[in-house]
């Protein structure tokens, strides 16, 4: 047999064991290292008390520390969603109220979150890190919903016979995961990793200077010395601090996203070749290195003691018994437990409810109305122009492959970072604050209209393009009859999604303090917002509650329809 | 291989498989006896529905039967039957794993070393002639060629019992036959140490073609009709007689005999008694059919004949002679369809015509006579998807009630009966008086 003679020798790589690959990485990895040293050296001597330098040497440091609590946030969120997904997938009765309740929590305004994390945290740690972590789990919250839907959405939809394959090949849960799973929701994972990213740039921007009452938390970092920068108005350290934030961007996105969508394109379920792949140069040099390879070889009994460790702690997953057993204690004692929480929860949520003055709610109800006319304002505004470019970059594959990389870069800079600036300009103008807060939510929402455009104009079919070029559709009619249904599904994801978006950035977005001075207009994230600086408890849970049931309910009853109606008659299959 | 020694492999014993609970149960397959011995290739023969994957399911210990018992060797089965393996239909290769890692993959799991596991992987595919190709990914092969890593990955993990899940019927006419002989091959070379193969197929050729023991299934619910012992010598001959004479035994066991009609129509749903699934046929196909038989000399095909004429497999071609029968465009006697007068007025009417015959067939049968009762008495005549859906899951379960009203729907809105609005989800009766505005 050829195989035999083949086999028995071990293979020598093919690679010579350094390349000049490995020297570019050594220079990147030394220069970054050498950063870091002269970052902790260039670190001014007060960032550990509240004060914020705004000198351009300190920025580097802010830089790292911002993405320290990014990093330690998504550490957090990825943890958390695959748990929360493995359970909510693979156990139907946990299944039926851990989905729900996903679909509530995130709805609530992450900004509500942080005065009860924060004070709750600060009773039992020290100052210092229960700030921390407040804005770890601040982020947390704004990053870990969407993740969380994707992996549960990737588990759920693994095809039948991959699992029974994996099943009847008696693969352990630790095989199982790192063979079928990971690899399956990998991409979906990869690519709500990004957007998460980009979501917790966002609220870090809000979260790491916060006024509690007569407290005022701060952290040293970038988002810190942003605003510390507006409130001084100086325009120069506003600029530097943009720049700074932009360059993070742009290194993660080259040195960490393009190069794992690159290597992630090999877990595409589809099993035809793809025209273009996606590149990357930092991925090319990585595969093209030698050491990596060793690097691999280092880890693999790593692998192995989690295989066998799993594999001794979790049996293999029992076959499928057609009647559902009987419940199990455990699950009744844990529904249990949760119910009384929820009781608890409940009657004490009341008791400060019940201090609202019915004046209070008829303002918080006004509110909702009016941020409800921001937010549609804001998502008119976007789609006005998203529409025409989403499609035109949508429809010419020649200027997406120039636009789309800078769109993605210039999306991912979070319009809280920007928003000082709006302010500056504005504040003076009539109306200015209303109009800046429209101008913070469209920044922040806008992005994911126009990528959803871009991908439902590319789905287009190119035989329903040339029929309508046949019938000589033009202008209006080209419009009605073609792209605009075809887009119509894209348009309805990207309209919730944004939605949800404004909603939240409507707490950042209508009460600024500037010049130390606040500003607030009649909207409920105002109220949100001057409740929390105010200590103002009752309020703030009014206010945060109202709004959760005004999003819950425009979801259940406008946008859960039109998905509907999207998926049933708009959908090219 | 071909001397069955009397070592008993499987044996079940009065295997149910139910869906569902209370009014919503639904049994899939019934008290199905079934044994394999050592050295026996089995066939698992039936229409889509019957079950005949579930019962393969329960074999490996995918599946645990909600009645009956499962042994393997004499011992109850528990869990996955690590003595068995299967390939299947859609190859179930992990797509981000080359062929060497796909067919080592399944050694690794049962604990063997990364080099004992590649080298054997190596082996295995170069003996089902993929040499060369052990670094190439499933998406890089052609159907045939990804479900010889199929084979060679089942071949990995040295099983007693191998099972084929309709292993050849998402491939290309030519790759499919190729691989058929060479499964053969492997089967009657014994060197591997395979005992005994269970295929499931809809293919009744393939079924005579290559195995000692055919079982014929039947649906509503799942059970075995028939036992057909195939003891032509291997290699088959496709063209001699004998072979023929096995193919058209088994097209008229499945095919049955046209019965009386009150036992052919069954009773209306939600009514006590069998109520009479309706055949998934569409319109157009079913016309298709009566005019091809029409234009045969004698309006009569065999069966067997009928499907290389068309080029249909089993699946598409029992619904079509079903739905004939059961409109009484045809009657079906010893494995060949015979057109009624009916059914050549209808090959030769205009399309108005047709439409007419169909809407007289139509009112005849219980599960149409329903339906429109239920539009006539219902507030404008007129009825919600749902609620017809609902209504139907008492005799259905959920995924074939949605089928059934799908092809009602179909049937329906070809014959006028009634008109259906997709954007309201409304069934109209035709006629009524339309809302203006």
């Amino acid at each position: 047999m050829a195989a035999t003679r083949r086999v028995f020798t071990p293979a020598p790589s093919p690679r010579p064991q350094f390349t000049g690959a490995d020297a570019l990485i050594f220079l990147i990895v030394a220069g970054l290292l050498a950063l870091g040293v002269w970052l902790a050296q260039a670190a001014p001597a007060e960032v550990r008390g509240p004060a914020i330098s705004l000198a351009p040497t300190a920025l580097p440091f802010y830089a790292l520390l911002s993405m320290g609590r990014m990093a330690a946030a998504y550490a957090l969120s990825l943890l958390f969603t695959l748990v929360y997904g493995y359970v909510a997938a693979y156990n139907p009765r946990a299944e039926r109220w851990l989905m729900p309740l996903l679909d509530v929590l995130q709805s609530v305004p992450i900004l509500s979150f942080l005065p009860v994390v924060l004070l709750s945290l600060s009773a039992v740690l020290p100052e210092a890190i229960a700030v921390e972590i407040a804005a770890i789990v601040l982020i947390f919250t704004s990053q870990v919903w969407n993740m969380t839907f994707a992996w549960y959405q990737s588990l759920s939809t693994i095809p039948g016979e991959l699992r029974e394959a994996s099943s009847i090949f008696r693969f352990s849960r630790w095989r199982r995961l790192t063979t079928l799973e990971l690899p399956f929701g990998g991409l979906s994972l990869i690519w709500n990793s990004m957007m998460s990213w980009a979501g917790g740039w966002f609220f870090l921007m809000a979260a790491e200077i916060f006024t509690l009452g007569d407290r005022d938390f701060r952290l040293p970092g970038l988002g810190a010395y942003l605003q510390t920068a507006a409130n001084a108005e100086d325009l120069a350290a506003i600029g530097w601090g943009i720049l700074t934030l932009v360059l993070v961007i742009v290194i993660l996105d080259q040195l960490v996203w393009r190069p794992l969508l690159a290597w992630a394109d090999r877990f595409k379920l589809e099993l035809t070749e793809s025209d273009a792949p996606p590149q990357s140069w930092f991925y090319n040099l990585l595969t093209r290195a030698a050491f990596l390879e060793q690097i691999g070889r280092l880890f693999a009994p790593l692998g192995r003691a989690a295989d066998a460790l799993t594999t001794r702690l979790l049996p293999p997953p029992r076959p499928a018994a057609a009647p559902a057993s009987g419940s199990s204690p455990l699950g009744w004692l844990a529904l249990l437990a949760f119910a009384a929480a929820a009781l608890a929860g409940a009657l004490l949520g009341g008791r400060l409810l019940l201090q609202v003055p019915p004046a209070q709610w008829l303002t918080i109800g006004l509110g909702v109305g009016t941020t409800l006319l921001r937010v549609a304002a804001a998502l008119v505004i976007a789609l006005l122009w998203t529409v025409p470019v989403g499609v035109y970059i949508g429809t010419h594959p020649r200027a997406a492959a120039v636009l789309q990389p800078l769109v993605q870069i210039v999306a991912s800079i979070p319009a809280t970072a920007l928003f000082p600036v709006l302010v500056l300009a504005l504040l003076a103008a009539p109306g200015g604050l209303n109009l800046a807060a429209v101008l913070l939510m469209l920044l922040g929402t806008q992005w994911y209209l126009l990528f959803n455009i871009i991908a439902g104009a590319a789905a287009i079919p190119q035989d329903l393009r040339y029929t309508s070029e046949l019938l000589q559709l033009k202008g209006w009619a080209r419009w009605r009859t073609l792209i605009l249904p075809a887009l119509f599904p894209y348009l309805i994801t990207g309209m919730i999604t944004a939605s949800g978006g404004a909603w939240n950035a409507s707490i950042v977005a209508e009460y600024v303090v500037f010049g130390g001075q606040s500003y607030q207009t009649l909207g409920v994230g105002a109220q949100i917002t001057a409740a929390t600086a105010a200590g103002d408890y009752p309020g703030l849970l009014a206010a945060t509650l109202t709004m959760v049931a005004a999003v819950v309910a425009i979801n259940r009853l406008i946008w859960r329809r039109l998905y509907r109606l999207a998926e049933s008659t708009y959908r090219m299959e | 291989m071909s001397t069955a020694s009397d070592r008993l492999l499987v044996e079940l014993r009065g295997v149910t498989q139910r869906y569902g609970r209370g009014a919503r149960q639904f049994t899939a397959i019934e008290n199905i006896d079934l044994t394999i011995r050592e050295g026996e290739f089995v066939a698992l023969l039936g229409p889509s529905g019957c079950g005949k994957s579930t019962l393969l399911r329960i074999i490996t210990g995918l599946n645990q039967p909600s009645d009956g018992s499962v042994h393997y060797r004499g011992a109850p089965l528990r869990g996955v039957n690590p003595h068995a393996t299967i390939v299947f239909q859609s190859f179930a290769l992990f797509p981000w794993l080359t062929v060497e890692e796909n067919v080592a993959v399944a050694m690794r799991a049962r604990g063997q070393a990364v080099e004992q596991a590649r080298h054997r992987a190596v082996e295995l595919i170069d003996m089902v002639g993929l040499d060369g190709f052990e670094q190439a990914y499933p998406r890089e092969l052609s159907g045939g060629m990804r479900q010889k890593v199929g084979i060679a990955r089942a071949m990995a993990v040295d099983p007693e019992l191998l099972c084929l899940d309709e292993p050849f019927s998402a491939l290309d006419v030519l790759s499919a036959e190729t691989l058929r002989g060479e499964v053969l091959e492997l089967w009657t070379g014994g060197q591997l140490q395979i005992r005994a193969v269970l295929m499931v197929s809809h293919n009744i050729e393939e079924a005579v073609f290559m195995a000692d023991r055919i079982l014929v299934m039947d649906k509503g619910p799942g059970r075995i009709v028939a036992e057909v012992p195939v003891t032509l010598p291997h290699p088959r001959d496709r063209k001699s007689e004998a072979f023929a004479m096995l193919v058209n035994r088994v097209y008229a066991l499945l095919m049955g005999q046209t019965q009386p009609e009150e036992i052919e129509f069954g009773t209306e749903p939600g009514q006590a008694g069998q109520t009479r699934a309706l055949p998934l046929a569409p319109v157009t196909a079913l016309a298709g059919l009566l005019e091809h038989t029409n234009a045969t000399p004698e309006e009569r095909d065999e069966i067997a004949q009928l499907r290389e004429d068309l080029g249909l497999d089993l699946d598409q071609l029992l619904p079509l002679v079903e739905a004939a029968e059961l409109l009484g465009f045809a009657r079906v006697a010893n494995g060949a369809m015979i057109l009624s007068p009916l059914g050549e007025a209808f090959a030769e009417a205009s399309i108005l015509a047709r439409k007419e015959i169909f809407a007289t067939r139509l009112r005849r049968l219980p599960f149409f006579r329903w339906m429109l009762r239920m539009l006539a008495v219902a507030d404008d005549q007129s009825l919600r998807w749902e609620v017809l859906l609902t209504a139907l899951e008492r005799d259905f379960p959920p995924a074939e009630a949605e089928r059934q009203l799908d092809i009602a729907s179909e049937w329906g809105r070809y014959a006028e009966l009634f008109a259906y609005d997709d954007a309201e989800g409304r069934f109209f009766l035709e006629g009524r008086p339309v809302a203006q505005g």
